[in-house]
């Protein structure tokens, strides 16, 4: 890079990140990676309106009793009253009214709000907590492979392509299938839930492996950890303290990006039918209820629209926040 | 490059032994940890009117009470060399490569899956066609026009493709194009036509399943080629090839695109290698008789031996699709080194 001309391209005036708070008394103000990068994600509007929808998303399925409460629609509660017996829809056709706002379903006319606002739970639920699964086991052997190299990174390199060759819904649908309503001292939704965080969480785990090992393999070599070294620290304290603090930032975009990925998968095994099991409700389990009546679009549009909102959010926010996080973005 | 070949041949068997090894572990190991034992696993298979002591017979004909290591090696030689199933009323023969034996159909996996390959190919190969044209084309011209109009409506569909899912989309689709009668462009759902019987009809049953699968993969790709695209067009060697005097459509394709080629043909290898091995929702969504639909059946059937020989058949052709796309890195990039 010698040439001159270099200089008329790219943006050469001084981003005001970098330097100056110049209204106040303080002329120069040194500033953390964290401040730098809540300021760039506060300019980008698009990735705040997706992390205020995230908050939004949270904040329903934590107070789901509360807010179908309200209405007093309990979301298993049958409302044959409201069903046409002979069509077996709805006597309005979507039966949308100021107590059922999404509508009901057909057949047994439970009310859609409710279902879908209980669906938030189970999704975002199994969602955080096969992530954060992943970002543990991740991270952990991530660390370990770049930190250690030789022997111990081949072996938990192999292991990580080996995991990567797996048909990896094939695969969650079987394991998924096989287990029985009650095992390992669990029933019911507990169950369910835990499988599918495990399931989920232990299949996805080289992803984020593989991004911590890559990044742990350049920080090794630079010069604050010579410097550690040198002043005579060891392995654990180089790890926690030398390494740790610099991987946070990758594995926060990562996994706010594997969370999206998790919610679809929840959602395609609960379509398939080895999710968490009626009658507790998922947007999976009710498209695939759906499909079958094809003919009320109402029925679908609700859950399909809840995965994609709470996908769409948690990819938007997650692009904005690898933008500010990135040193080298503009 | 020979020496290469044969390394990356070794590992793929190696891989292939290592996730056979894993998937008949978790099989074998799931159904006994939560509360299945031998017998109750031959009882599916010797029907309902056997006796206990029958069924504690074939338990141990069909070899359920070997140890783990025993039932492998008989498996993995199942592959091999064929198995015969003795589980007392009779003996079944399944010829190699036998990846398992169903007794509820009283059927051998393997001929099924092959019967339902030509579905899952017709599929995969159609969509991809569709996904890596439109997915590079707009990721390319993303990348050129980046901030124009184009750049930013392209990617706005781009991500709202990569956050829907094709369950959802599949049913908009039937119900828009297929139920519904205004645009009726297709036959429903749940009809397949072999290519060699009527390639017209084939495309016309498999046009809606095409456009849904790929409309979700293009957008994925077309964000990977515009990032992609951005960052080698900055590099030196393209305005090293713009100063010779190279005239833009050159310098963009076989400079540019070239670079850029390489992270996308490893994704290309993994998606189509896992959609190989059952596009299981397109299918479900579809109801299209492939390996993905066969999977789900076995499932819900708790047929295991078909559970296990399509999940083994599905991880050979993601090991596969990665053996060639490592292949095939040597010709693309040029800086790959071979050792």
């Amino acid at each position: 890079m010698t040439a001159p001309m270099d200089v008329t391209g790219g943006d050469t005036e001084a981003t005001p990140e970098a330097v100056v708070d110049a209204s106040g008394d303080k002329a120069i103000q040194g500033r953390s990676l964290g401040q730098i990068a809540w300021m760039r994600l506060k300019r980008d509007k698009v990735a705040l309106a997706g992390g205020l929808i995230v908050i939004f998303l949270i904040l329903v399925a934590v107070f789901a009793p509360v807010i179908v409460g309200l209405l007093g629609q309990d979301p298993t509660q049958f409302n044959s009253d409201l069903i046409d017996s002979s069509t077996m829809v709805p006597k309005t056709g979507t039966g949308i009214s100021a107590d059922h706002l999404f509508g009901i379903e057909p057949v047994n006319g439970r009310d859609i709000f409710s279902r879908v606002v209980y669906g938030a739970r189970i999704s975002l639920l199994i969602a955080f907590l096969a992530t954060l699964l992943s970002v543990v086991i991740g991270t952990l052997l991530g660390v370990t492979a770049g930190f250690f190299g030789g022997l111990v990174d081949s072996i938990i390199s192999k292991t990580m392509d080996v995991f990567l060759a797996f048909p990896l819904l094939v695969f969650a649908i079987a394991l998924a299938g096989i287990v029985p309503d009650s095992a390992f001292g669990l029933t019911g939704d507990t169950l369910r839930v835990s499988l599918l965080v495990f399931i989920i969480g232990f299949f996805n785990w080289p992803y984020i492996g593989r991004i911590v090992r890559g990044q742990t393999l350049s920080l090794r070599e630079r010069e604050f950890v010579d410097a550690a070294r040198s002043l005579g620290a060891r392995g654990p304290y180089i790890i926690f303290r030398e390494l740790l603090p610099n991987l946070i930032a990758p594995i926060l975009v990562y996994a706010t990006l594997l969370i999206p990925t998790n919610v679809l998968f929840e959602a395609a095994l609960s379509f398939l039918g080895v999710g968490v099991r009626p009658p507790t409700p998922t947007w999976g389990g009710m498209l695939a209820d759906a499909v079958r009546f094809y003919t009320i679009p109402h029925f679908m549009f609700f859950p399909g629209m809840a995965i994609f909102i709470t996908v769409l959010a948690f990819n938007l926010f997650g692009d904005g926040l690898r933008d500010a996080l990135d040193p080298k973005a503009r | 490059m020979v020496t290469y070949i044969i390394r990356r041949l070794i590992w793929a068997v190696v891989m292939l032994t290592i996730v056979s090894i894993i998937t008949f572990a978790i099989f074998f190991l799931v159904p006994r940890l939560a509360g299945a034992t031998s017998e109750s696993l031959a009882a599916r298979y010797v029907g309902r009117t056997a006796s206990a002591e029958q069924v504690k017979i074939a338990a141990d004909k069909l070899g359920f009470n070997d140890p783990l290591i025993v039932q492998y090696g008989r498996f993995a030689k199942g592959i091999v060399a064929g198995a015969d199933y003795d589980y007392g009323p009779g003996v079944e023969r399944c010829p190699a490569p036998c990846f398992g034996y169903s007794f509820l159909t009283r059927l051998p996996v393997w001929p099924d899956l092959l019967d339902r390959l030509p579905v899952t190919l017709s599929l995969a190969i159609g969509a991809a066609v569709i996904w890596v044209l439109a997915g590079v084309a707009t990721g390319v011209l993303s990348a050129l026009r980046r901030g124009s109009l184009f750049d930013r409506a392209a990617m706005g569909v781009a991500l709202a493709g990569v956050s829907l899912p094709i369950f959802f989309t599949g049913i908009v689709s039937l119900v828009i194009f297929s139920y519904g009668h205004p645009f009726r462009i297709t036959a429903p759902g749940g009809s397949f036509t072999p290519f060699e019987e009527n390639p017209a009809m084939w495309a016309y049953n498999l046009i809606l399943p095409w456009i849904t699968l790929a409309f979700l993969y293009a957008a994925g790709y077309a964000r990977l080629t515009r990032a992609g695209m951005l960052e080698t067009m900055s590099e030196d060697y393209i305005r090293t090839a713009r100063a010779k005097g190279l005239n833009e459509r050159r310098v963009v394709v076989k400079h540019g695109l070239r670079g850029a080629l390489t992270p996308i043909l490893t994704i290309f290898g993994l998606d189509l290698g896992l959609l190989l091995g059952g596009a299981v929702l397109t299918e479900s969504t579809y109801s299209l008789p492939g390996m993905g639909k066969y999977a789900i059946d076995a499932i819900t059937n708790q047929d295991l031996p078909k559970v296990m020989g399509v999940t083994l058949v599905a991880a050979f052709f993601v090991v596969f699709a990665n053996l060639i796309v490592d292949l095939l890195y040597a010709v693309v990039d040029p800086r790959v080194r071979l050792g």
